[in-house]
């Protein structure tokens, strides 16, 4: 069975970090938002697996204060 | 009239009367260094290296008190070395490898620097500014006894200058009132706020970050371990994040990021600084404050280092965020990339294109850092609700999951550029010969210390153009217009295998004479060798 994979898997991850910061500036909070919502359809979509998205939702809720 | 800006650490040149002022017509130098900080000071250094003499104009009488920089890294203490001070430095200084992120009271993050056996100098030192400064001073006065002509005047204030065919004017305040020199080259090492580059109108762009940070060095003796710790959303609540780091003396640095809405005045009185620090250690725990600044943070460069015969370096040339120390530590580097190329240009035997690589190599580097530095900064103090989102999703992810751990940034340490690209550089003939020769060694790289039988293959390299034959028999000395390429032997070991030759048998390496590679070989070929120095020459 195939695992959510979290460890480290992204080169130049500062890169990418600051490009993921860009893609959001000069938005709104509700373009944002939405744009975010869109990403993560998309990058679910290429994953394509049910049981690592279930997997991904369950570390993304963990401990959710707020 | 000529009041100091900042109290002094050190008095360490105090005003004179120097003969200039009492020349008939204005007395000419070849360089003329305008500010004697941590860089104007390595500046003259590393012109004396080269047999060149300058005289350094600063408006104060000695070191300015308050560290500012803490953090030296390697790079900078192997150019110190040169310089003949990097020992003292590394001596004084504090040696530390661990560094710990936290995200609340919990550990997010944790980084070891693991510094590789096998070199002098420690990935990175603690050591106040002052100290820096202080012991490159003190490196002048040796030179000078030995008879070097270094001449530093304090409480010279460089208040204007204009440019002049072939060289520049300068007008001087002192405490005697004002004189007159000319200068063949003008090195502007003045500082952020540089009056230099104000008085040529020229532009210095960049972002400045809506935030700012008290900063306090208390002296204290915690028992406290030897590693950075950094703080977001500090539990302690004295700040949006928070920095702990020990410095040589007992003293700690400690930074608080206050916000950008401060009445400073009020931040900076000595009660409201204890009010923090007390949240943060704790009420049991006694120290003084030995100096306090709020600073707001900006990543900025000039469009071009040189303005005809006025060079800029250090915090004048760019200027950086402190996250990653990427400040003091990229100015040294400046100097040694400038003091061999103007030498060579002020002795004939270069072009003006030499200088013109002068700014394209550094202006690669000022942009790494300033890349590196503002993502650090930007991590720090997001700009928006959005990033706020991101960065706070990253810590919390960062507890439990290695991959988001690495996108932690609290600030990218300072590395030395590699110049890759630049026009100083030939090909890589060693893995162009099918060898898998180590990437941190190729053409536009410092070169990589390694233990030798008699020392440190550092120690033996810089301030000329080298030809390093390992494995191989040394080759002839090559002599070109100013100066010898000179041959340098080296055995083979374990280190030297790694480092400099991966699954080659032998190697020829071509060192710059600020210990970067220009090329490299499988085997010795002169013609080669002539022509990669050539290149390196700016021809
Ligand atoms: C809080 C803080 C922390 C930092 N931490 C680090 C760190 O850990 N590591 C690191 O590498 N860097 C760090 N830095 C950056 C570092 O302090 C600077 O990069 C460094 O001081 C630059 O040196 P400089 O010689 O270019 O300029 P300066 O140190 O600013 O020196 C300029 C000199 O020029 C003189 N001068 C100015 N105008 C005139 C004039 N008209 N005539 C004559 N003289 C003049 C000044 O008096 C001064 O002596 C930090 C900076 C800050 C603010």
């Amino acid at each position: 069975m195939s695992k959510l994979v979290t460890d480290p898997n992204i080169p130049d991850h500062d890169g990418f970090y600051s490009e993921l910061i860009a893609l959001h500036e000069g938005r709104s909070k509700a373009e944002s938002d939405a744009i975010n919502a869109k990403l993560i359809l998309l990058l679910a979509n290429h994953i394509g697996d049910r049981a690592i998205l279930s997997e991904a939702f369950a570390h993304a809720g963990k401990d959710q204060q707020s | 009239m000529l009041d100091d800006r900042y109290d002094l650490a050190f008095r360490l040149y105090p005003y004179a009367r120097s003969a200039d002022q009492d020349a008939p017509a204005p007395v000419r130098h070849p360089v003329v260094i305008v500010g004697g900080g941590p860089i104007g000071m390595s500046m003259a250094l590393d012109l004396a290296e080269q047999g060149v003499a300058s005289v350094i104009l600063d408006d104060h009488e000695g070191v300015g008190a308050g560290s500012r920089a803490i953090c030296f890294a390697k790079r900078a203490l192997e150019i110190a070395d040169r310089h003949g001070f990097g020992v003292a430095a590394h001596e004084k200084g504090v040696v530390w490898n661990l560094g710990k992120v936290f995200h609340g009271d919990k550990l997010a993050y944790e980084f070891n620097l693991l510094p590789e056996e096998g070199h002098k100098f420690p990935a990175f030192i603690n050591l106040q500014q002052p100290y820096f400064e202080k012991f490159a001073v003190e490196r002048i006065r040796e030179l000078q006894a030995a008879g070097a002509e270094i001449d530093i005047r304090g409480k010279n204030r460089v208040d204007s200058i204009e440019q002049l065919d072939g060289g520049v004017r300068l007008n001087i305040m002192t405490p005697e009132g004002p004189y007159q020199i000319d200068a063949d080259w003008l090195i502007a090492c003045d500082g952020a706020g540089s009056p230099t580059r104000k008085m040529l109108g020229l532009d210095f762009d960049g972002r400045v970050f809506q935030d700012s940070f008290l900063i306090a060095d208390v002296r204290m003796t915690a028992d406290f371990p030897v590693e950075r710790r950094f703080w977001f959303d500090p539990p302690f609540k004295s700040g949006a994040s928070a920095l702990l780091h020990k410095q040589p003396d007992d003293v700690w640095r400690i930074d608080f990021q206050i916000g950008w809405d401060v009445d400073r005045q009020e931040e900076l009185k000595e009660a409201n600084i204890r009010a923090r620090v007390d949240q943060m250690l704790g009420p049991d725990i006694k120290y003084d404050i030995v100096w306090s600044s709020i600073y707001t943070f900006q990543c900025r460069r000039m469009k071009k280092f040189r303005h005809d015969r006025v060079i800029f370096a250090g915090d004048s040339a760019h200027q950086v965020s402190p996250f990653g120390a990427r400040g003091a530590n990229s100015g040294v580097q400046d100097v040694d990339n400038l003091g061999w190329k103007l030498a060579l240009v002020m002795k004939g035997a270069a072009g003006e294109a030499l200088l013109d690589s002068y700014e394209m190599e550094r202006m690669y580097a000022a942009d790494e850092n300033i890349l590196n530095s503002t993502r650090a900064t930007d991590f720090i103090t997001p700009k928006s609700e959005v990033s706020q989102i991101f960065r706070n999703a990253v810590l919390e992810l960062a507890k439990d999951h290695a991959f988001a751990r690495p996108l932690v940034n609290s600030g990218r340490l300072s590395l030395p550029s590699i110049y890759d690209g630049s026009e100083l550089n030939s090909e890589d003939g060693l893995r162009a010969s099918g060898f898998d020769a180590p990437l941190r060694t190729r053409p536009g790289a410092p070169a990589t210390d390694a233990p030798l039988a008699d020392g440190w293959l550092l120690e033996k390299l810089g301030g000329r153009f080298q030809i390093l034959a390992i494995g191989v028999a040394a080759p002839d000395p090559i002599a070109f217009d100013g100066g010898v390429a000179e041959p340098l032997a080296i055995q083979v070991s374990a280190e030297i295998q790694a480092r400099y030759l991966g699954d080659a048998p032998s190697a020829v390496y071509l060192l710059r004479p600020d210990q970067h590679i220009a090329a490299r070989w499988a085997t010795y070929e002169p013609a080669a060798v002539k022509a990669a120095l050539h290149r390196a020459l700016g021809k």
